[in-house]
């Protein structure tokens, strides 16, 4: 019953918290993080039992245009709220840095506000990945994007949040206008925004477009009909344009507008100059949600919309040699610009650019499961190196990368943490980024005619080059004099978290099946 | 079950000494247990069993070990060789944990691919042993901040093999039934790219010119355990995967770039052999030396691919004779090699240097570590009666296998007979290697060296056995290859 309303139970959290920080001002602002983090883990606990339960379970009538369930959907709103549960854990460990950009006086007077945004964008993701409408889809985009904007400036004494929100705003509100003239374009093409019909009109010609409208029309006429229940059980009543779809200019241009909107999100090149800046910039909670969450709420969104398309004869050829050159381009750029970088929080941006591109692979051989897959493993390993991050900012006050020189002297646990998340994001195997990968390379192996030999030979050569900028890592750590010798602590939080996903990259390094069950 | 506990031992072992536990100790125990359980196995690949574990459905992986001839004598060469090693070298203070842990979790990737019997599990259990060998490379080894490096070179130039070897190997097994070794047969499409991605993959992890640069400062650099354990056991997977994979799936691409291999690894054994003549320090002699010798074993694989790159003989079911040659001088070699690191890294401990025109006369004051050397001097020139010998020997009577003298020559007897040609160099710079050291006037610092005490003997020892036991009898191993 809740299984339909969990989005509104976290914006009913998100603004619960709001209330409590504006009109009784907890002591400890870290308290809102933990509550808020509970309270997603208690939604994450209905959304297991709700989808363990029945995949039939039907959304209520008066949403059910927009609004809908399969597995992917369970996927991604777990993968939203185990991402916002862990943003919210690590503010609270990074939130002395937060104290010192947002008051004068470095008290936590002005945090509190900070604890609930992630709620709003986590409710935003949820509903994205439920979306059934173009319109839909782009509304939750919306509550997502502008959550982004507050959150990536939070720092507001800090001139680098400062410009990170202004390029973000500025470039976000470009890519929502591609993505919107794209919905337009779409529409005018189809005659509808709703996807499942755009996926029935692609798979069928003209001459049974206009049989299924008599059937339809009969259906309608006669709901206790066989037909009625028939189409029913199919969950195929809710079509409501029957037009053969086929290629034209119109829907392709559409089409390739919504790519280019969704290559913003996901760092597709040419699309990811905004990244390396926003995410410098950008308080580091924040930077691994955006690293994370829009990412792959990007190519959930991504996979929704592309699905059918990628699906029908008439389209699939085109869309999918997009989606190969975007994927050669941000390959090349993502991993050559990547091993040039001094700046940690840099390189994971780099980095992120360069896992995109193994992911538009996966996208555009329609293996999603593949892609969700990676996206999983990317999830891991990001937050857990983002842990790391946060624990030596707060200490050493610096991003570079020399701040990690010697860190094998200072904390040798947390060095071992960072040497297995480095090396499960180069893609050693016996981690779970080698898997991700390596389903990557198969994919592209399979689909050879899809993706070429130059996109592959550029995949590989970004895996060879993400050995060098990764191990740059850790030869810091281990090879390096540190710059000082005080010991690192790690906090109670950090600890526990970094020790479970570090587990976690090894264990679904070895035995990936658990993951891929939930995905299929 | 008794194949993963031979993976386990050594990493649970691991874990013990990151906790705290005394290291050498555990590690001794955990590698003296493994050499009982492994040669065990080896002597009965029934017994040992099999482990079958689906880890993935779609696209199936499955976690199986398994052995036959081949792969126990390669886990009998693991076995040893690590025992050895943990037996050889000196610790750093304070660095028991790292020293330790490192040995075990190399022993451990090293046995995990060769009990492997799915391509996963086979490539990454030596993607597991190759991280410790590049930390440990980088924190301990010698050469100051050259080291670094050192280090560093090995680890780009490693990742690269494993990168390119993973695109040859995951396109020829999207073209089998599953990955399991049972299911490899030759595929239908791209054999010419697959054998050329494995050609360097696997080349580059062993060190097949012209992508042999890093191996020679690599193993000069590194903590003794560390270089007896790469370049005697870690090095041999290139050659294992090549024999077993390569020759397997793309017999007929491998014969298309048979002529390329040829030339290449007579780059090895004659260009570096005559880059080995130079050197000046002996452990950068002994490095160039192992680059040298993996041009016999690219020869033994080079006359299996010729014979049509069937290496089991189909009427006896035996290992044919180039793939047994190549077998057993790469079991010979890494006992040799372990043996040659184990005694340089003892007369540095003893003289405090390592460049051969500072060092003479060593014999005078340790003699038992002078008659060791020499040993281990002959066995690699390939001195009958030393498991070289016959594994050379081996080498180039399958060149010909198969050649009349009434037929013209091919390229792999050409080859062959040009190759030969490489003992006479291996005899010009490890006797003169030995001279140096050993013989001569006695410079200062050997005169008042002290010899072996036992326990520096005993890894010497152990490995020595082995080389004469396998030298008088070859068919100890052989045998197991049936």
């Amino acid at each position: 019953m809740l299984y339909n309303y969990l989005e509104f139970i976290v914006v009913g959290i998100g603004l619960i918290l709001l209330m409590w920080e504006a009109f009784a001002s907890p002591k400890n602002k870290a308290t809102l993080g933990l509550v808020g983090a509970a309270g997603l883990a208690a939604v994450l606990v209905l959304l297991i039992i709700g989808s363990c339960g029945s995949h039939a379970q039907e959304a209520p009538a008066w949403m059910s245009r927009f609004y809908g369930h399969d597995h992917y959907s369970a996927f991604f709103k777990g993968f939203a709220l185990i991402s916002t549960i862990l943003v919210l854990l690590m503010s609270i460990d990074f939130q002395s840095v937060l104290n010192k950009f947002t008051s004068p006086d470095g008290s936590d007077e002005n945090v509190g506000e900070f604890y609930c945004l992630p709620l709003f964008a986590c409710a935003g993701l949820m509903w994205m990945a439920s979306a059934k409408d173009l319109v839909s889809i782009f509304v939750a985009l919306e509550l997502v994007t502008i959550s982004f904007y507050v959150m990536v400036t939070y720092m507001r004494r800090n001139v680098g949040s400062l410009e990170a929100g202004a390029k973000y705003l500025i470039l976000g509100a470009l890519s929502t206008g591609f993505l919107v003239y794209g919905i337009a374009w779409v529409y005018g093409a189809t005659q509808t925004t709703h996807l499942p019909s755009i996926t029935l009109g692609l798979s069928i010609t003209p001459d049974q477009a206009i049989e299924y409208a008599k059937l339809y029309s009969f259906a309608h006429a006669n709901p206790s009909s066989e037909l009625a229940e028939a189409l029913a059980t199919h969950n195929l009543h809710h079509v409501h344009s029957l037009q053969s779809i086929s290629s034209s200019p119109a829907l392709m241009f559409g089409l390739g507008l919504i790519i280019i909107a969704l290559g913003f999100k996901v760092g597709a090149a040419p699309m990811q100059l905004w990244i390396p800046d926003v995410y410098q910039g950008a308080p580091t909670p924040i930077t691994s949600f955006l690293s994370v969450a829009s990412k792959a709420a990007g190519f959930g969104v991504a996979i929704t919309i592309l699905r059918p398309f990628l699906a029908a004869e008439s389209t699939s050829s085109q869309v999918a040699l997009i989606l190969v050159v975007l994927a050669g381009l941000t390959l090349l750029y993502g991993n050559l610009a990547a091993l040039a970088q001094t700046n940690f929080k840099r390189l994971l941006a780099y980095s992120s650019i360069a896992h995109a591109g193994f992911l538009l692979i996966g996208l555009a051989t329609s293996q999603f499961a593949a892609v969700s897959f990676y996206l999983a493993t990317y999830l891991i390993m990001t937050f857990a190196a983002f842990f790391v991050l946060a624990i030596v900012r707060t200490q050493d006050d610096s991003d570079e990368i020399d701040t990690f020189n010697g860190l094998g002297k200072r904390n040798p646990l947390l060095a071992v943490a960072l040497t297995i998340i480095m090396a499960a994001m180069a893609g050693v195997p016996l981690t779970a980024g080698f898997i991700g990968k390596f389903l990557m390379f198969e994919a592209a192996f399979s689909h050879l005619q899809t993706v070429g030999w130059l996109v592959i030979s550029l995949a590989f050569l970004g895996a060879i080059s993400g050995f060098y900028y990764y191990f740059k890592i850790i030869k810091a750590i281990y090879w390096h004099d540190p710059k000082s010798e005080t010991p690192i602590q790690v906090p109670l939080i950090s600890k526990l978290a970094i020790t479970i996903l570090c587990l976690a990259i090894i264990l679904f390094g070895i035995i990936p099946q658990p993951i891929y069950a939930l995905i299929q | 079950m008794l194949l993963l506990a031979l993976i386990l031992i050594p990493i649970l072992a691991a874990l013990a000494v990151f906790a705290k536990l005394p290291a050498r100790t555990i590690t001794l125990g955990a590698a003296g247990i493994n050499l009982i359980l492994g040669l065990y196995a080896a002597l009965c690949p029934t017994c040992a069993g099999t482990m079958d574990v689906l880890v993935l459905e779609n696209p199936a992986i499955s976690f199986s070990l398994g052995l036959d001839g081949m792969s126990a004598v390669m886990l009998s060469l693991t076995v040893i060789v690590t025992l050895a090693a943990a037996l050889s070298g000196s610790c750093p203070d304070g660095r028991e944990r790292l020293w330790y842990a490192s040995i075990n979790l190399i022993a451990a990737g090293a046995i995990g691919a060769f009990v492997s019997t799915n391509l996963f599990f086979f490539y990454a259990f030596h993607e597991l042993a190759l991280i410790p060998t590049f930390l440990m490379i980088g924190i301990l080894g010698r050469g100051g901040h050259e080291r670094v490096n050192i280090a560093w070179k090995t680890t780009i130039y490693l990742a690269f093999g494993s990168i390119i070897l993973l695109g040859g190997l995951i396109l020829a097994g999207i073209q089998l039934e599953d990955l399991s070794f049972s299911s490899l047969q030759p595929v239908a499409e791209h054999q010419n790219a697959i054998a050329l991605l494995l050609i360097i993959g696997f080349g580059t992890l062993v060190s097949l010119f012209p992508f042999h640069s890093w191996a020679a400062p690599a193993y000069a650099s590194a903590p003794a355990p560390v270089a007896m354990l790469h370049a005697g056991v870690l090095k041999k997977f290139g050659l294992y995967g090549l024999l077993r994979i390569g020759l397997a799936v793309a017999p007929d691409g491998m014969k298309h770039w048979l002529n390329l291999l040829l030339v290449l690894l007579l780059f090895n054994i004659l260009w570096m052999g005559l880059v080995t003549i130079n050197q000046k320090r002996l452990d950068n002699m002994l490095g160039a030396s192992s680059v040298m010798h993996m041009g016999y074993i690219f020869l033994a694989i080079g006359a299996a691919i010729a014979a049509g790159g069937n290496i089991v003989d189909p009427t006896t079911q035996s290992l044919t004779l180039a793939a047994s040659a190549a077998v057993l001088l790469m079991f010979a070699h890494g006992i040799s090699i372990a043996l040659s690191f184990s005694l340089a890294d003892r007369i540095e401990a003893k003289t405090g240097t390592l460049e051969m025109n500072k060092l003479g006369g060593l014999a005078k004051a340790a003699p038992k570590l002078a008659f060791l050397f020499g040993l281990v001097a002959m066995a690699s020139i390939g001195l009958p009666g030393l498991a070289n010998f016959a594994g050379e020997i081996m080498v180039f009577f399958s060149g010909f296998e198969g050649w009349s003298p009434e037929q013209a020559l091919g390229p792999v007897q050409i080859t062959t007979i040009i190759a030969i040609w490489g003992v006479v160099i291996s005899a010009v710079y490890m006797l003169r290697a030995f001279r140096n050291t050993f013989h001569g006037p006695a410079a200062d610092r050997c005169a008042s060296a002290s010899d072996l005490t036992f326990a520096e003997k005993a890894p010497a020892i152990l490995l020595s056995l082995v080389l004469l036991a396998v030298g008088l009898c070859p068919n100890l191993l052989l045998n197991l290859l049936k």
